[in-house]
Order: C-alpha cells, then structure tokens, then sequence
C-alpha cells in the first residue's frame, strides 16, 4: 500500500491523538455515560487503521511495536483473571466489587472492578482487530 | 479442599511445573524434578494403611457442581488404597527407570513427563473418585495420556496407529460407559457409588439395569483390553517401555478391573453379570496366552501375556461375584476367588513390572526385542537374567514365587464353581477349571520361551546391532526391588494379608466377613495335581514347539480381528471423506448457501408448526418522515450492491447501509448501539479494502450477473424470515420484558448509571468473557492460516 499523500499525513498526525484520546476517555466513561471497553478498543483500532493508511504497514510497526497477539492473552488474563479473582474470597465467579475514594484534587472517585474486566475487553478487541488487519494486510 | 485433595491434584501441579524447570536447567534429566512426587504420594497413602486395615473409609469432599449432584468425593477405602499404591508405588519406580532410560541428549522429556503426571493424576482421580461422573471423567483423561505417550515418538507410523487404535477402542468403551452412569443415575438419582450400593436391592427388577450392566461393561472390558477388544493392546506397545511397564501392564489396564470390582455390589446379584465378567475373563485368559506363544517379540509376549492375565483376574472377580447370591455370614468358601483376584493383581503388578523392565534392558542394551536374533545373553547380563527367572518362573506359577500362590488360590477358585449351584454353574461351568488348566500350560510355555530363548542358546553376534553388556545400575535397580517383592511376597504372602487384601476384599464385598489366610501347603490336593500337570505337560509342549508351531497357520489372516478393525475403520474414512468432500467445496458461497438454506427451514418449519406467526397492529408508535427516508436510503443501497459492477463500489455501498442504520440507532436514542455501529463500520470497510487486494478479480461471467434461482430465493427468504420473526416477536409478548430489572438495579447492584454497559461487563459478564474469548481464537485462526501458509510457500520455493 503505497501513499504518499502529504495532506492526510499532517492530518492524521494530529487527529491520531484526538481519537486515542476520546478512545480513552470513553473506556473510563463507560461506566456512567455512552461508552465502555469494546468501543473504546475499536476506536483505537480505528485510531492505528488510520496511521497504517496514511502511512504503510512497515512504518506502523516501527512506530507501535506491539505483539498485538500478547495484547489478545494479556486481555484475556484480565477478563478472566478478573472472575476467576472473585472465587478467592468465596463468592460466585465474576462478582464485582466497587468503592468510592475521595481524592484531593479528582474529587469523589468510584473504584470498580468491572474496570478491570473493561480492560481485558479493551485489550482484546484491539489485539483481534490489529491482528487481524496486520495478517491480512501483511500478506503479499 | 483437603490433603487429600491435594494429593490427587498434585500431579497435574508439578506437569505445570515441568516444562518450566526443563528449560531452565536442562543440564538436569528432567526425571529427577519427577521422581519425589510419586515417592512422596507412596508414603501419604501408606498412611492411610492403619485406618482402611481395620475397614475405615476415609471420605473427603468439595463442591464441584452440587446442583446435579457433581462433587470431588474423594474416599480412600481398601480397594482404592490398594490401587493408589500401585499407582503410586510403580510410578516411582517406572519414573526411576524411565531416567536412565530415555536419553536426555535425544528425547523431548518435557512432553513425556507432562503426560506421565498427566496420567498419574488422572489415573488416582479415576480409582479414588466415590462420584461416577468425576470418575469418568478422569478415565477419559487416562485414555488420553495413554494415546499421547504410546504416540509419544510420533515420527513412526506404527506409534501413532497405536495410538489411535487404542483411543478409538478405549473412548469407545468410556462413552458407553458414561452411557451407563447416566443409566444408573436414573434408576438412582444419584452419582454416588456408595449411595448406589445402598440401592442396590431396590435396582434389580428396574428394565434399566441390564442395559446400564452391559455398558458399563463394555467399558471395563475395553479398558481392561479383554477378547476381543484386546487387540490394542499389542500394538500399544510402541509406547517406549517405561510407559508400557507403567500404564499398559500395572495401572491403566487395570482401571478395567478396578471398575468391575467396584461395580460388583450393585451388579453381582444377577447371574448375566457373572457369566459375562467370567466368560469374558476366561476366553480372554485363553486367547491371550495362546496367541502370546507365537509372538516372536519380547513386548509382544509381554503384552499378550497381560493381555491374558487381566482375563484371568476379570474371570475370578467374576466368579467372585457369585458369592453375592450367599448368605453373608456364610464362610469364605466363595469368596476365595475375590481374595486370589486381588492377590493376583498385586503379583502381578510385581513381575510383569520387572519383566518389562527387563524387555526394555533388553532391547536398549542389544537393540533388538526379536527372540529370533536373541540368545546367550545370559552371559552378558547376569543381573537381568536373574531377574528375569524370577519373573518367569512367578508368571508361570513356579514355587516360591507369589505367582504360584496366586495361581493355586486361582484354582481353587474355579473348581469350586462346580459347587457354586446356581446360574447353571454346574452344567457348563465346567469349562471354566478346564480352560483355565489349558490356559496355564500355554502360559508356562511362553513364559520358558521368553526367558529361555533370551539369555540361554547359542549367542548370535552378527545379528545384534551393539555388543551387549550388562545395564546401567540405575536401570537394574527397579527390576531388582520388584523381582524382590516377588520373593518376598512369595514367602511371606500373609504380610500383605491383613494389612492390604482383605480390606480392599472387604471394599469389593461389603458385609461380608473376610479371613485371608495365604498358605504355602495346602496338602495333596487338586490344585496341587493341576500343578504338577500344568508343568509336566508345559515342558513337553514347550520341547515340542516347533512341531506344532504349525497350528497358529491355521488361523487365516483374513478373519483376524485386526483385519476386522482395519477394514472398520477404512471404511469409515472413505465414507467420512466421501460426505466431507461432496459439502466442503472451499468456496464461502457455497457455505452461506448451506447456512442460509438451513436457517431457512428450521425457523420458516417451527414457526409454522407453532402457528406462532402473529401480527398485531396494536402499541406501534407512528413514522415520522427521517425514519422513511432513513429506510429507503438502506433499501435502495442494499439492492445496489447486488447491481454493483465492481467490489469497490459494492464495499461503499455496503458501509453507506451500515453509517444509515448507525443514524437509526441515534434516532431512537441509543447512543451506545450508534457509536459501535459507526466504529465497526469504518474498520470493518478498511478491513474489506485490505483483503480487496487478495479476491480474484470479478469474472466476465459474474459480471453478466447471471440471475440464478436458487440464490435468489434463498436471499428473499431469508428476508422474509426474518421480517416474519421480527413482527412475530413484537406482537407475540410471552413474558414480561426484563428491561424494568436493569432499570431498577443498575444503580443499587452494579453502580452504574450506563445500563448498556453494566450489563455487558457485570449482569452479563459471562457472555462477554466468552465473546472476546470467540474473537481471540477467531484472530488467531487468521494468523495461523495466514502466516502458515505463507511459510508452507516459502518451503516449496526454497526446495
């Protein structure tokens, strides 16, 4: 896939970051407003698409050298670690927990496991897509 | 979770463990990391000798899946003790063995002591469980690491077709037998085995409890390698020989037996399982011995030869179970055939251990096994042939080995049947002390001609590829001490008596009183004479072998039950290939058709059927103008992507129809459906444009878009399917919706405002964990049939 178009470029060096950033945002929102891990992932996902149109696959990966298939595992060791960690202390598998905690400057904040398991999903879903991409992309 | 549990588990702990301390040290034999397990385990469940040697059972449980009654019950009687002694006890030694065996230079020993642990733990599972499902599922488990380590040097063809005939025979024995514990769970409403027995009066007429007999059967039966499923055995023995010395003599094939010894108090009241446990034991001890004489391989011997002997004990537990029809407080006349079964198993877990032990110096010292190039190696090995004498002459029934004390008690055993007088045992039960004396002399023949025709005779260099010398220590020390235990064992059999045999006795027959004496002497009795006959008669035949060798071609080929096997499963391929071709063409299209074609009849059948197609005019909320034209643009871009000329435009198409149904979401105020949508649109057009690059072009063909039928009609009905369920399930409410539960206990229960995402991360998380889990191995699927193939073409460039 050769590009070589300045314009989409610029742009997406700065657009990159705006997504990545609302990707995050949406992740930790989830829980309270639209949002959550899957979406979050594929918006990161949408977010490393874009740099692998604007520039190529071998650029992309010098730029992210993620194993995203590591990034598959690890997800998974989150969600499931996640329900596995809950048959510790005696209750049923995938029971979640959550507090609040008061922070000096971010004000009342609410803890939750769920997060955790979000994570798990998050990881997932952009190690699925970026797999997938990568290998299809990749293949000559 | 107990000690015990532990124990039981501890196993499957250290095969974790395995492959780690294999690469981290692999200057270390990884044997050694082995060896304290099984040690450790021998001297935990010898523990346990002073409370099950006064009939205590020690039970211990954890919830598993308590709903359908699934618990780790674990109980520690005299029957499994005894078992998870052997298991135990063999192990180490095999373990021991196995380290001066298998070369750490050439082997890959992190696999092989995986599934060694991996069967251990299992096989202490299956003999320890008390709950029938946990039971069967760690017979499965066994059948597993049997097929892995008989395949374990899986570049030879001849390992790997013994190992997939004897998973196709075991797992097919295992899965009628599952078949047998859901029986019994019908007739009980429980899983538990010492329940069942409780029950085991109430059962008797049920018209499930001869059905659920023959299963359970047909599972010991293959498991314990018993006529005519035997025939895996043999060629089991591809497995190297500490494998063989451990699962396909000692332990494994004995689940079969243990499972029958179980199951007699449930079963033994009723005369078929008497006849079919001692039928079938018997022939098998016949055919066995007698095909074991035309091998010329010492493992061929060998495994016939166990062959035979599980036949034996399976015939006494047999025969045993007809003591069930006695008043219990009746003497011990009949139950002498349990007593000799359990004493022949423990015996034999003893010599045959030594004599494979000894087929596999053998073989490792002279690089043959064929007793053909053998011979005069009586001189070079004179530890092993001592060794091997003793083994032989215990299998054969020879004073003073503990063989001949269990062969006489074995005697005794079948011609009291005669007096048994029930389930016409005094008619045709005739035959059983006549086949069992023909058996023993053809045991005694192969017995002489696996010694004999090793280590004495004329010594024939040039056949042998290395010059042989007499084994490592390491290798002779675990023949050594179970060629002691047959000698010990032979003087002293009442050591075990009390302490070992007659609880595990006591397991096999509840109620009654058992007294186990074992004596040398028994005067001139028929036994005795049996004896003497069998030996007398077994050195004329054994001088005579040549001369009527000739009998063994009288059997043609043709009808051997392996060919009969082979033939089975040929056919079976072909067909399966046959039907697998004629449907899997390679082409998604074809695939879609069928799915499409399916979801078709069975939703468009059940909905008819049902009469469930419904529509009500009623609660619909009015269309406003955006919502029309919002479903005109999907029509109209969906019915262009079927006119569209090239991929690009029908890709654009696509993603417009996808971007529309994202403005559906918004309208009707889910912001959560509406930004996925969106999301997965945009990657999924970027992942279309990627594999672009790869479809063949459009053909002139396709292009013409030929109009075909069936395509068509099955795109519009799959349409019109759907359309019919949709309006099917709007006006048809059956239940409540459960919309107002989340809407009430978002907040309360998961503290969450986000009902959406509550309930994908929390209410049901489970769903999502098996979600991402579904598009990981989706992921890896592409990997793997990307990267691989490209690999596979790089190899054929380079050659």
């Amino acid at each position: 896939m050769k590009t070589n178009d300045l314009i989409l470029q610029t742009t997406t060096k700065v657009v990159v970051f705006i997504i990545l950033l609302f990707a995050v945002y949406i992740f930790f929102a989830g829980h309270y407003t639209p949002g959550g891990g899957f979406v979050g992932g594929l918006l990161t996902s949408g977010a490393i698409v874009l740099l692998l149109l604007a520039f190529d696959l071998k650029t992309l990966q010098n730029f992210l050298p993620f194993n995203y298939i590591y990034m598959i595992a690890i997800g998974l060791l989150f969600s499931i670690g996640t329900g596995a960690g809950s048959l510790l202390f005696n209750v049923p598998f995938l029971t979640h927990v959550f507090t609040h905690i008061d922070l000096p400057i971010l004000g009342d904040l609410s803890l939750h496991t769920a997060t955790l398991f979000d994570l798990g999903v998050f990881l997932v879903v952009v190690g699925v897509t970026m797999t997938i991409i990568q290998t299809i992309g990749g293949d000559e | 979770m107990s000690l015990l549990h532990l124990a039981i588990i501890s196993p499957f702990l250290l095969a974790i463990l395995v492959p780690i301390l294999y690469k981290l040290l692999r200057k270390v034999h990884a044997g050694w990391f082995v060896l304290p397990l099984p040690m450790l385990l021998f001297i935990y469940f010898l523990s346990y000798i002073p409370r099950t040697s006064i009939q205590q059972t020690v039970i211990k449980s954890f919830a598993w899946i308590p709903t359908l009654g699934i618990d780790f019950t674990f109980k520690v009687d005299g029957l499994g003790l005894l078992f998870a002694l052997l298991i135990t006890g063999i192990g180490s030694l095999v373990v021991f063995y196995s380290i001066y065996y298998l070369s750490k230079d050439k082997e890959q020993l992190n696999t092989f002591y995986v599934y060694l642990l991996l069967f251990m733990g299992a096989m202490l599972g299956v003999v320890l469980s008390d709950n029938l499902i946990v039971l069967y599922t760690f017979w499965e488990l066994t059948s597993f690491s049997s097929f892995l380590l008989i395949g374990y040097w899986y570049d030879r063809e001849k390992s790997r077709y013994g190992a997939q005939k004897s998973m196709l025979i075991t797992v097919f024995g295992g899965l009628s037998m599952l078949g047998g514990i859901i029986l019994l769970y019908l007739m009980t409403g429980t899983f538990s085995i010492s329940e069942i027995i409780q029950q085991s009066n109430e059962i008797l007429t049920n018209p499930f409890f001869i059905p659920a007999m023959l299963c359970i059967l047909l599972g010991a039966f293959t498991k314990s390698a018993q006529f005519p499923f035997h025939i895996w055995l043999p060629d089991a023995m591809e497995a190297p020989t500490p494998v063989s010395a451990y699962l396909h003599s000692a332990t494994m094939v004995k689940a079969g037996i243990y499972l029958v010894a179980r199951m007699s108090p449930i079963f033994a009241e009723n005369g078929l399982w008497v006849w079919l446990v001692a039928g079938f034991g018997i022939v098998t001890l016949f055919w066995g011995a007698f095909s074991a004489v035309k091998q010329t391989d010492l493992k061929g011997i060998l495994a016939y030869s166990t062959v035979s002997q599980l036949g034996m004990i399976m015939s006494l537990l047999g025969i045993g179970g007809a003591a069930f029809h006695f008043d219990s407080s009746n003497n011990s006349y009949f139950t002498v055939a349990t007593v000799a079964a359990v004493f022949h198993l423990i015996n034999h877990a003893t010599f045959k251990g030594s004599l494979f032990m000894v087929a596999g110096i053998v073989d490792h010292e002279t690089g043959t096994r064929d007793i053909r190039k053998l011979g005069g190696l009586m001189y070079f090995m004179p530890i092993t042939f001592t060794i091997a004498i003793i083994g032989t002459f215990s299998m054969a029934g020879l004073p003073p080995f503990n063989g001949f004390l269990s062969k006489e008690m074995f005697f005794t055993a079948m011609v009291r049947v005669l007096e048994i007088g029930i389930f016409n045992l005094e008619t045709w039960g005739v035959l059983f002390p006549i086949i069992a004396w023909v058996a023993s002399i053809f045991t005694f023949v192969y017995s002489m001609l696996l010694v004999f025709k090793t280590f004495t005779g004329k010594f024939q260099s040039e056949k042998l590829a290395k010059k042989p010398h007499e084994a490592p220590i390491g290798m002779l020390i675990p023949p050594t001490i179970l060629a002691s235990l047959v000698i010990i064992i032979g003087f002293f059999p009442n050591l075990l008596s009390n302490t070992i045999i007659a609880p595990a006795v006591a397991a096999i027959m509840p109620n009654f009183k058992v007294d186990v004496h074992i004596s040398f002497w028994h005067g001139f009795t028929t036994e005795l004479f049996m004896t003497l006959g069998v030996i007398v008669i077994g050195i004329l035949l054994y001088k005579a072998l040549p001369k009527w060798r000739r009998v063994y071609r009288l059997f043609p080929e043709k009808f051997s039950l392996n060919r009969l096997y082979n033939s089975i499963l040929d056919v079976s391929q072909r067909a399966s290939r046959t039907m697998t071709n004629r449907y899997l063409t390679g082409f998604s299209r074809t695939y879609l058709l069928y799915l499409f074609a399916f979801f078709i009849i069975i939703l468009a059948t059940t909905l008819f059927v049902k009469d469930a197609f419904t529509v009500k005019t009623n609660n619909l909320s009015s269309i406003h103008l955006s919502e029309a034209i919002l479903a005109l643009v999907i029509s109209i871009g969906a019915i262009s992507i079927i006119f569209a000329k090239s991929r690009l435009t029908s890709i654009i198409l696509l993603g417009a129809v996808g971007y529309t149904v994202s403005i559906f979401f918004v309208l009707f105020r889910a912001p959560d459906l509406a930004l996925t949508q969106l999301v997965i649109e945009t990657i999924s057009v970027a992942l279309f444009l990627l594999c672009f690059y790869h479809l063949p072009k459009f053909k002139k063909r396709e292009e013409r878009m030929r109009f075909r039928i069936a395509n068509a009609v099955i795109s519009v009905g799959v349409g019109a399917i759907v359309t019919m369920i949709a309006m099917s399930a709007h006006s048809n409410k059956l239940f409540d919706s459960i919309a107002q539960y989340y809407v009430d206990n978002t907040y309360e229960k998961a503290a969450g405002k986000n009902m959406v995402n509550v309930i994908l991360v929390d209410f049901r998380g489970f769903d999502t964990m098996f979600e991402i889990t579904v598009l990981a191995i989706a992921a890896l699927g592409i990997f793997g049939m990307i990267k691989l193939r490209l690999e596979g073409g790089k190899k054929n460039e380079n050659q």
